[in-house]
């Protein structure tokens, strides 16, 4: 039972900067995913609270415990490893076992706490077998298994599913989450799936360049995200983002290719400006709309049918910026169609050019 | 099916490993068989004369006391190098494998003995701990340890043993440290967040897990001191004082060269042959079983 707090984390090896000042609430029993792309020091972060890299400014604590100078094993916390980190010497149980032994827990203490394990993850009948002989699912479990015995306040994950196929990826998934939900223990996760992302944490932490850009459940990521960044990453595929203008009453937006669209809601003060206008492939319909629906016209280019949906890529005008619409179903059409597109008003974005930030 | 692939009648691929083959015809399987041959032989004391004898050197080594001490002496020796150059540069290289900065320097020096030969390894040592002129000897002396290798046994044997077993502690750490770098960082991370601090995980983690690599040193280091601890043996005490370093190569070149009794230095030679045989085969059994690290 713990909240993790981050106040001011920084971290630097030698002259570079990876981790660029993180404060941070995760309260008890909460699930917080942190997402990036590769490099954003998403490990980082979780390993300084692990207590794996040393914090080089600002304070992280776990429960009411300045942790900074404690080493892991004295956090309370218990980690799964990208690649397992099984012992591999070891059999199923004495993996499970073996940070309970040197805790110097009773013996029958410990036996009841791994055969409890092993039967929330269906491991019994693995207890004797070594790594090697086990699937790379069950490989996953019984690091969970380890982390689980231990009954520690924090959970932290890196990119624990990332070797697994598509399949057992999607089971884990949903067996981490139910886990979580179970135990109540507050969890950190690291990972690069936007599937994980969205349907994992309670709350979703978008990470770029060692910056926090958004922290927040994930629906408000996905529905308000607060940086162009934010925008372009979370969804798949990204959210079409394109150069605009904002007239100086802040009332309608003029786009590259010259097509203009007025807001429902004027920005009023923040008008006369370079924008980024925003608008998720999902949201873009062929169908429907009614007089208060923004229009596009699109040239159809390439055409990809995913069986559920249909990806049409195309421009604005004859040779303007690019933009992709998803469309349910399977659709027929043929590169060179005109396409007429609306869209919400409601499911437009405005972000500010230089700083990236959202506009209204 | 492979398919295979046709040269025609070219010379080409004889020509390529004909090198190699001269070379192990000439060196290895030509004096191997001269020792074969001639540890039937039995040769008079002026070499005028020689007789076809079958296994009686064979059997007068078997009944011949003081080859069983010389047995005795070179295992005692074997083990004692091997267990010493094995130890110091296991210490060493779990030392290493935790230092960053500067480990490359550390190695690059801790890698200079190999590098060293064995005649001029012995020298050094012999220079060292000279009874009147070694500055380790002079030490000795003042912390009241009457040093002197060329009278007493025991300091000769512990001399070849530390000029043996310092030679080969950089071989020895260089597997080491190969070894204990391609486990995993993260199974290291694990056993800390476990709570094991670094000694535990040492000994529960790190050592069980480089086993395979502690085997096959194992072998190697027993060869070592089997057979190239002649040069340094040689350097330092010539098997002496009264044999005490006379292990079972030295006596082959004493017998034989010194002795002159070429059928009996023959015969040890094949004895020395099995053996080495013998260690290789159990070193490729158990090379087989690697272990997997994830
Ligand atoms: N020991 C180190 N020394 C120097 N730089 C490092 C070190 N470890 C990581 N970095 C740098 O810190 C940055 C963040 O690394 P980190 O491993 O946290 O990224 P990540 O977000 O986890 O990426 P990925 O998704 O690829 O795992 C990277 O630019 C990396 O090069
Ligand atoms: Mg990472």
């Amino acid at each position: 039972m713990a909240e993790i707090i981050l106040d001011g984390v920084r971290k630097s090896y030698g002259k570079v900067e990876v981790i660029k000042g993180v404060d941070w609430k995760i309260n008890d029993g909460e699930f917080v995913v942190i997402v990036g792309p590769s490099g954003c020091g998403k490990s980082t972060l979780l390993r300084m609270i692990a207590g794996l890299e040393a914090i080089t400014q600002g304070e992280i604590s776990i429960g009411d415990t300045v942790v900074n100078e404690l080493e892991p094993s004295e956090r309370n916390i218990a980690m799964v490893f990208q690649n397992y980190a099984l012992y591999p010497h070891m059999s199923v149980y004495q993996n499970m076992a073996y940070g309970l032994k040197i805790k110097k827990i009773p013996k029958d203490e410990i036996d009841k706490r791994v055969q409890r394990a092993a039967e929330i993850l269906e491991l019994e009948e693995y207890l004797d077998r070594p790594p090697r002989q086990l699937s790379g699912g069950q490989r996953q479990r019984v690091a969970m298994g380890r982390a689980i015995v231990r009954q520690p306040a924090v959970f932290l994950f890196d990119e624990p599913l990332s070797n697994l196929d598509a399949k057992l990826r999607v089971q884990m998934r949903l067996e981490i989450k139910k886990l979580q939900e179970d135990l109540g223990i507050t969890s950190v996760y690291v990972t690069h799936d936007q599937v994980e992302a969205m349907t994992l944490g309670h709350r979703l932490a978008v990470l770029n360049g060692g910056v926090v850009e958004q922290l927040g459940t994930p629906i408000e990521v996905y529905e308000k995200p607060a940086t162009v960044f934010v925008a372009g990453f979370i969804g798949s595929p990204s959210m079409n983002l394109l150069d605009a203008e904002l007239d100086d009453k802040g009332g309608a937006v003029t786009l590259a290719g010259g097509a203009k669209i007025s807001l429902p809601e004027p920005l009023g003060a923040q008008g006369g400006r370079s924008v980024t206008f925003g608008v998720r492939p999902e949201h873009l319909k062929d169908i429907g709309g009614d007089a208060n629906s923004l229009r596009l016209s699109l040239n159809v280019r390439v055409i990809e049918q995913l069986g559920a949906d249909t990806l049409v890529h195309g421009t604005l005008g004859e040779n303007g910026t690019e933009l992709v619409a998803r469309l349910e179903g399977i659709r027929a059409m043929a590169p060179g169609d005109v396409l007429d597109l609306n869209m919400a008003a409601k499911s437009i974005h405005l972000f500010d050019s230089k700083t990236g930030r959202r506009l209204g | 099916m492979l398919k295979r692939v046709h040269y025609g009648s070219s010379i080409l691929p004889f020509l390529l490993v004909a090198p190699q083959i001269i070379i192990t015809l000439v060196f290895f399987i030509w004096p191997a068989s001269q020792a074969l041959y001639q540890s039937l032989l039995l040769e008079d004391a002026f070499g005028l004369s020689t007789e076809f004898v079958w296994f009686d050197n064979f059997a007068d080594l078997a009944t011949n006391k003081l080859y069983y001490d010389t047995f005795r002496r070179t295992a005692f020796f074997s083990v004692s190098v091997a267990g010493i150059a094995m130890g110091f540069a296991l210490v060493l290289a779990a030392m290493a494998d935790r230092i960053i900065k500067g480990a490359l320097t550390y190695r690059t020096l801790l890698i200079w003995p190999y590098a060293v030969a064995p005649v001029v390894a012995g020298a050094l040592w012999v220079f060292m701990f000279d009874p009147t002129l070694g500055i380790f000897a002079y030490a000795l002396n003042v912390i009241g340890v009457d040093w002197n290798h060329k009278l007493n046994g025991s300091q000769a044997m512990a001399l070849v043993v530390m000029a043996s077993a310092w030679k080969q502690v950089a071989y020895n750490f260089l597997f080491f440290i190969a070894a204990m770098q391609s486990i995993p960082k993260s199974l290291i991370e694990a056993a800390a967040i476990d709570g094991a601090g670094p000694v535990k995980r040492f000994f529960t983690v790190i050592f069980p897990l480089i086993t395979p690599t502690t085997f096959f040193l194992l072998v190697v280091n027993v060869v070592y001191a089997f057979f190239d601890t002649f040069g340094i043996i040689h350097a330092v005490t010539q098997g002496g004082p009264a044999k005490a370093t006379e292990i079972l190569v030295y006596k082959v070149y004493n017998d034989g060269f010194v002795g002159l009794d070429l059928g009996g230095s023959a015969a040890q030679s094949v004895v020395l042959m099995i053996i080495v045989i013998a260690l290789t085969v159990i070193q490729f059994r158990y090379i087989e079983k690697k272990v997997e690290y994830s």
